[in-house]
């Protein structure tokens, strides 16, 4: 007996490109209309970020030191060049507050919390929780899925202003050691130079990082398949895809914010 | 309509179904009728489609052609509303039983009441998920996490877990699977105990013959997609057909 050639529209590869990208796209388009379907789990949400929050606020706090420090002694030679370490604060703040607090509070929850979500949804999919779920006549997608996608996209904006905050705390460390400035000097002069627009910005950014790390996350691991060898192909397609996406989000809200700028 | 259902009436019909994977060919045209009251067995070996063949008949899967009715319902036709409403009537106690790891006993038993019943008080939700445990036979777990359960204790929570929405119709996929012969012995009358208090129509799906001859009132073999032989469980393997001898010499031997 022959083995029936299976018939493709382009080719292996494309088609199920294609094909991944209209489940990704449906896939978005449930979450959106389970929202408002059902019963809201607020219990459940209020979990997810108290989890969410407690996975990532030690790794966020010290590398959001950490990246304020740095970045305050990498920035010290350029400006004393020109005689300006006085713009340093003004200089680490708009830095941060723009584009490495948000970006750094992105690029860990993407790993920490991504990928949590990924193998804890994939580990109940190929364990069948997610099929109990459903015979037991409760939307598993609602429970699981929504909840942890709304979480992300509250709990990230939070953990944003957090690392802010201590990415400053790690530049006023290192300008008061080396130029013995003041707490308050120090964050008068950082804070002049942040707009509202700065801050809706980051806002802007943390929300779709957010959402972006939670529907990632809950998809990969939601369609995981194949045991074992899944779930831990969901844990890193999820960090590897939101990460992708997290820098096409960047590049697309900074062109937008400058065009407002402008 | 809420149909009336007289007892010893048909209530899942399945009619020349068929279900393929690929170029895997499943159920090959398979014929079943399952009365109320009763404990159907659809015996077989791995592989040959017994989960697939349940899992169609709650609407986990759909099959490729054919009929499946449930309580006078065509499964495959059933969404949202409907499909959770025939969801609510019936049991599914899992090969694995799918405990849910993050939660405790309780919590795994109260997730469907909840969420399926509307306005239970406190006292109300713990008084149903005591009774389930006690006739399970493990209230003293009520606070323990599925990973401190033993396999027998876990497939017992999680009967208990469909249960507690009082299904007309129990769908055991496995049920002792990976279990010792005393457990299994356990969950064999367990079986038969829930038929009893809780009046249950039951497919019991299993490959082991222990398990088909004391849970049992009819036995289909189930063999390369389709059902060889239906009856009881000595007019099944009074037979010459070879697969059903050898299916009963290799349990007979393990």
């Amino acid at each position: 007996m022959s083995a029936k050639k299976k018939q493709f529209v382009y080719s292996k590869g494309l088609d199920n490109a294609l094909l991944a990208v209209y489940d990704a796209y449906v896939f978005f388009i449930r979450f959106f209309r389970e929202i408002f379907r059902g019963r809201m789990e607020f219990q459940e949400i209020v979990k997810q970020c108290y989890a969410i929050g407690n996975k990532s606020l030690l790794l966020i706090s010290l590398t959001g030191f950490i990246t304020g420090m740095v970045f305050t002694k990498q920035s010290r030679p350029s400006l004393s060049e020109f005689g300006a370490t006085s713009w340093l604060p003004s200089l680490v703040a708009i830095a941060i507050v723009r584009a490495l607090a948000p970006l750094v509070t992105a690029l860990i929850s993407a790993g920490k919390i991504g990928s949590s979500i990924g193998a804890e949804l994939g580990s109940m999919r190929v364990t069948e929780q997610i099929d109990a779920m459903e015979v037991s006549a409760v939307n598993p997608f609602k429970f699981l899925v929504v909840t942890r996608v709304i979480a992300c996209t509250i709990a990230i904006p939070v953990l944003m202003f957090y690392c802010s905050m201590v990415s400053l705390f790690g530049a006023y460390l290192n300008v008061t050691l080396n130029e013995g400035t003041s707490f308050i000097a120090f964050f008068e002069n950082a804070f002049e130079q942040i707009t509202f627009l700065d801050i809706w910005t980051s806002v802007a950014k943390a929300i779709a990082y957010g959402f972006t790390i939670g529907i990632v996350g809950s998809y990969q691991g939601y369609n995981a398949s194949k045991g074992t060898e899944g779930v831990g192909k969901a844990a890193n397609s999820a960090v590897v895809t939101s990460m992708f996406l997290i820098f096409i989000e960047e590049v697309i809200i900074v062109q937008v914010s400058n065009y407002f700028r402008a | 309509m809420e149909e009336d259902f007289k007892p010893g009436e048909p209530v899942i019909e399945v009619r020349d179904l068929y279900k393929s994977f690929g170029s895997l060919h499943v159920l090959q045209g398979v014929n079943l009728t399952v009365h109320k009251g009763e404990n159907m067995v659809v015996l077989g070996r791995s592989g040959t489609g017994k989960s697939v063949l349940i899992k169609i008949m709650i609407g986990l899967l759909k099959q490729d052609r054919g009929d499946c009715i449930v309580l006078g319902k065509e499964v495959s036709n059933l969404t949202g509303n409907d499909l959770r409403d025939l969801r609510l009537k019936i049991g599914f106690s899992f090969q694995n039983s799918a405990l849910y790891d993050s939660m405790t006993v309780r919590e795994n038993l109260e997730f469907p009441l909840v969420r399926n019943i509307p306005n239970l008080t406190r006292a109300d939700i713990d008084e149903q998920v005591e009774y389930v445990l006690d006739a399970v036979g493990l209230l003293q777990t009520i606070n323990q996490v599925p990973a401190e359960l033993s396999g027998g204790q876990r497939k017992r929570i999680g009967i208990a877990r469909t249960l507690i929405l009082k299904p007309e119709i129990m769908l055991y996929d496995e049920p002792t699977a990976g279990l010792d012969p005393i457990t299994c012995l356990e969950i064999n009358e367990l079986i038969n105990e829930v038929k009893e208090k809780y009046q249950t129509t039951s497919i019991i799906i299993t490959h082991d013959l222990t398990c088909a001859r004391e849970t049992g009132d009819r036995i289909a073999m189930l063999l390369d997609g389709q059902f060889l032989k239906t009856g009881t469980f000595e007019e099944v393997f009074d037979t010459d057909e070879e697969r059903i001898k050898s299916f009963y010499d290799y349990n007979f031997i393990q």
